[in-house]
């Protein structure tokens, strides 16, 4: 039977470490919606998602209630709209139509973002995914909860040069689109390599074609919880460092698989998968740049930082693995900066730079995340930062991301507030020599050799 | 529903005080809720129990217990919750 020291282990790892399930994420599948008529696929559209999820908000705050532990975030992702309106939308404003559409049901349902508003042009784009992706400027102006994403590269595809150079005026354009508020609308672009299908995290999330009609996707938190308990193991060996690290993850786990298999049973949706990951926010204690301190360096940044990320990723999937019965989506340590109070504070401090979090991005999950740049980057630099990432992960084999923030109007010194959950971030300098030469060129980068790693 | 769903651990923490037990029991035995088991301590004058209860003959809604045990607790002077057992059997148990 449990005893009262486990309960108060538990009690504890919520109140004080600020462990929580941060999504759950209801993936729906819009293919039956398609319709060659845009006002018939928006009305089916949002029949759909409406009813599919008009239980999952309350859903979640019972199990919140009854369970005690807090679930930050309760969200949808559905079926690449690139997709979705090809056979109706003949304009970006029919796109933008279908955004508003998404962002209605989101509000109806209750959920606080939808994520969707996706191209998947790994290997080259469709003159209606082109629209898709031209849209989104006003797409992410005109509506609240919509989240986008382009993925514009995999390991087996190669990189869709083209649509990566059109990704760095897109993002300027959302930069320019929501100057009034530090450019936040590319807070909610971003632009990946290796996309996973069944991600529950904003902003790369979409309901991926290969999956069912509808699905529970969980993801957990609770990079406070580790970091106390690694408090306890300063000074010692990398045995025992691994070993806390595993443990701890596993319990995180296992509460973000309880919840998963019991949203999926009270709503009649199937579970999908766990995603193992730590996922900061800029609340104090929650931060997986204060992990990387205790392990040892004196900001993350410093030397030493890719191996320390490294070595938590690893043992997080190790412990995590074993206490979830399905495991997907982007597992892994998230290195936002500006939703990391550790982060930020390093950034400040002159530690981290975009090229040591490049390299960071090659042991962890996703990439070069909530990163505010000067405004006045020109769109080509912007490309080639993403050419490098998207490269990362095609190589690699892995997910790899960027999703970055020119703040019009802002430069290196200032900073770009964008509220709540979002953060805030100081404006980090970017080298200043030119890629214009490389990124016009047309065409893709070829996938890679699969064999020969060296 | 199986036995374990029907269980719910409730934690009491706070300053000591006269008759936590008995309002907290009382409170119990009139919403129809068994207590299986109780675990007590007392450090530096705070008070920390835990009590493991089946909840299958329960006569309210479990939002409902909820919210007047907190605010029992909040006439007490301490902090009432109740939450499935479900969660500490996961965590602590493989």
């Amino acid at each position: 039977m449990i005893n009262l020291r486990e309960v108060n282990e538990t009690n504890e790892m919520i109140q004080r470490e600020n462990l929580d399930v941060r999504t759950i994420t209801m993936g729906i599948s819009l293919i039956d919606c398609m319709d060659s008529d845009v006002e018939r696929t928006c009305e089916r559209v949002y029949e759909k998602i409406t009813d599919k999820a008009k239980n999952l908000v309350k859903v979640g705050e019972d199990i919140e209630a009854e369970y005690g532990i807090p679930i930050v975030n309760k969200r949808i992702s559905v079926t690449p709209i690139g997709l979705i309106g090809a056979s109706s939308c003949r304009s970006t404003g029919d796109f933008v139509k279908l955004a508003k559409t998404l962002d209605k049901a989101a509000k109806t349902t209750g959920v606080n973002f939808m994520g969707g508003y996706t191209a998947l042009v790994s290997k080259g784009m469709t003159e209606k995914e082109r629209l898709l992706i031209e849209s989104i400027p006003e797409a992410l102006c005109s509506t609240e909860r919509i989240m986008s994403s382009v993925v514009a590269g995999s390991t087996r595809t190669g990189i869709d040069m083209d649509a990566v150079r059109l990704m760095g005026e897109i993002i300027l354009k959302t930069a320019e689109a929501t100057k009034q508020n530090d450019s936040i609308g590319c807070t909610k672009l971003v632009v990946l390599c290796n996309a996973p299908d069944d991600n529950p995290f904003m902003a790369g999330a979409f309901h991926g074609v290969t999956e069912a009609d509808a699905v529970i996707n969980v993801g957990v938190s609770g990079p406070g919880v580790v970091k106390r308990a690694l408090e306890k193991t300063r000074g010692s060996d990398f045995e025992t460092l691994c070993e806390t690290i595993k443990k701890t993850a596993f319990k995180i786990t296992r509460v973000g698989e309880l919840v998963a298999q019991e949203a999926s049973r009270r709503l009649g949706v199937p579970f999908g998968i766990i995603d193992l990951s730590l996922a900061p926010t800029p609340a104090i204690g929650d931060s997986v740049a204060d992990i990387l301190r205790e392990i040892g360096v004196e900001y993350p940044g410093a030397p030493g930082t890719t191996a320390a990320l490294a070595l938590l990723n690893d043992q997080v999937k190790k412990g995590g693995i074993m206490a979830a019965s399905s495991v997907g989506g982007l597992s892994g340590a998230f290195i936002p900066v500006s939703e990391d109070q550790g982060m930020i504070d390093a950034a400040e401090a002159g530690a981290l730079t975009i090229e040591k979090l490049e390299a960071m991005t090659c042991v962890c999950s996703v990439g070069l995340d909530m990163i505010a740049i000067p405004g006045d980057t020109p769109a080509e630099t912007i490309s080639g930062i993403i050419a490098d990432e998207l490269t990362l992960g095609m190589i690699n084999q892995k997910t790899t991301a960027a999703r970055l923030i020119p703040v019009i109007g802002k430069g290196v010194g200032d900073s770009a507030e964008f509220g709540g959950l979002l953060g805030h971030a100081p404006i980090m300098p970017v080298n200043g020599f030119s890629c214009k030469d490389l990124i016009h060129r047309t065409g893709r980068i070829p996938a890679p050799i699969h064999s020969f790693k060296n | 529903m199986d036995d374990n769903r029907q269980r719910a651990i409730i934690t009491v923490v706070g300053h000591d005080t006269v008759g936590i037990i008995a309002r907290v029991c009382t409170y119990l035995a009139d919403s129809n809720i068994n207590i299986l088991d109780i675990s007590q301590t007392i450090v530096g004058g705070y008070f920390n129990m835990m009590m493991i209860t089946d909840l299958s003959g329960k006569k309210k809604h479990f939002a409902e217990i909820s919210s007047e045990l907190e605010s029992l607790g909040e006439d007490i002077g301490v902090i009432i919750k109740i939450q499935r057992e479900d969660i500490f059997d996961k965590m602590h148990r493989v």
